[in-house]
């Protein structure tokens, strides 16, 4: 085995590394190299954010347009502040949009479904959403259906 | 009773010894500045043997593994009728767990003994007494190259085991149990992210391919000079490496994936 040899098998198992390392990027992870999206940011109180997390998506007609960043608490009101990041090639959304916590299929993870208002002003960076619907519990939900059973 | 107290702490120290040996002998090995002319030629040299000597086994047994993964994932999730999150199963239990331990199991199989012997008996035959002798380091010329080689050549296996294992799960779904194509991948795309399951899954590699190459030199180095002192320094280096790497793997999975 020449030299010269043992170097090209070397260097074939560079690019076999390097191919095997832009398949996982590309097809396996998915990843997007339009990492210049911009992104403006809102907010919202819910009373109830159920299995929301960080990373949730947050949809507006079935399309993912953005990202829960953070999610804290706010100790005044007891209630819990979603910061959500939006890109901002969606900027026309009106000031009067309400944003509902809704669940991907039955068990599936949770996400941000944001319905459109009416209003002519639109959201931008730092806005506050009003209006919210918390999360679907269901031994809340189960409890208000045995609840309503029992007073017929 | 205080005989046995005196046994444990004297394994305890000797333990301690070893280890604290076997870490200056590391940072001898890979301290100073490397002669790139002679250097490079001695690592292409390594990377071949530890490198690309281990490819087939490892494109062989990520195939397959990829495969058995597909076939079983698909016979269980066909039964709750969700047989679309196959793309995901495979991917997700090949990138995070299975590519980087196999791998290291395997490397430690296929390239750790190989560099234990040969050290171990560059020892026997005292040729590294005869380099110290001429006035070469043993440890750079012989360890140096053999070390790097394993650390570059671990994390560039487990890419390589990762993305021809997800290929056997595709023919097994999508080629031979007609799963909708699109869904496979896009499944696979929504669920596996890159920084943090690609990356830390080769991450993961890279760290055992450091376990596996210091253990392995490290025993055939301070091996006993006779052909039965290599045979238990080869054993040792599988034995110690596989073990190492399993409990490694446990503390860097709840470290990388952990929710605490």
């Amino acid at each position: 085995m020449t030299m010269k040899w043992i170097e090209t098998l070397v260097g074939g198992l560079m690019i076999a590394g390097a191919l095997a390392l832009s398949m996982l990027a590309f097809k396996v992870s998915g990843i997007q190299l339009s990492s210049g999206d911009n992104y403006y940011h809102v907010t919202a109180d819910f009373e109830n954010v159920g299995s929301l997390q960080a990373r949730s998506k947050v949809s507006l007609s079935g399309l993912v347009i953005g990202e829960v960043e953070k999610i804290e608490y706010v100790r005044e009101d007891y209630t819990a502040r979603v910061t959500l990041k939006i890109k901002s090639s969606y900027d026309n959304l009106p000031i009067d949009s309400t944003a509902a916590i809704l669940t991907q299929g039955m068990l599936g993870d949770q996400y941000i479904g944001l319905s459109v208002g009416a209003e002519e002003e639109s959201l931008v960076d730092g806005s506050v959403i009003e209006g919210t619907q918390s999360a679907l519990v269901l031994e809340e939900l189960i409890g208000a259906f045995l609840l309503s059973m029992t007073k017929e | 009773m205080l005989d046995r107290v005196q046994q444990l702490g004297a394994s305890t120290l000797g333990f301690i010894q070893r280890f604290g040996h076997s870490g200056i002998f590391l940072f001898y090995s890979l301290w100073g500045i490397p002669n790139l002319k002679t250097g490079t030629a001695l690592l292409i040299k390594q990377l071949y043997s530890v490198g690309v000597l281990s490819l087939v086994i490892i494109v062989v047994s990520g195939t397959f593994i990829g495969m058995v993964l597909g076939l079983q994932g698909y016979t269980i999730l066909s039964d709750f009728g969700t047989e679309n999150a196959l793309g995901q199963l495979v991917a997700l239990s090949l990138v995070r767990e299975l590519a980087p331990v196999v791998t290291a199991l395997l490397f430690a199989g296929r390239a750790g003994s190989a560099l234990t012997a040969e050290i171990g008996l560059m020892k026997a035959t005292e040729q590294l007494a005869s380099m110290e002798m001429i006035g070469v380091d043993p440890l750079r010329r012989i360890i140096a190259p053999r070390l790097i080689a394993g650390f570059i050549s671990m994390p560039i296996l487990t890419a390589i085991f990762c993305a021809t294992g997800v290929w056997g799960g595709y023919l097994v779904g999508v080629e031979w149990l007609g799963l909708y194509e699109g869904a496979f991948w896009a499944n696979m795309q929504s669920s596996v992210s890159f920084e943090h399951d690609v990356l830390n899954g080769i991450l993961k590699g890279f760290i055992f391919g450091i376990a596996i190459t210091w253990i392995a030199v490290f025993q055939g180095y301070e091996s006993e000079p006779t052909s039965e002192g290599i045979s238990v320094a080869t054993t040792k280096t599988v034995v110690y490496s596989s073990l190492t790497v399993l409990a490694l793997d446990f503390i860097l999975t709840a470290m990388m994936f952990g929710e605490f």
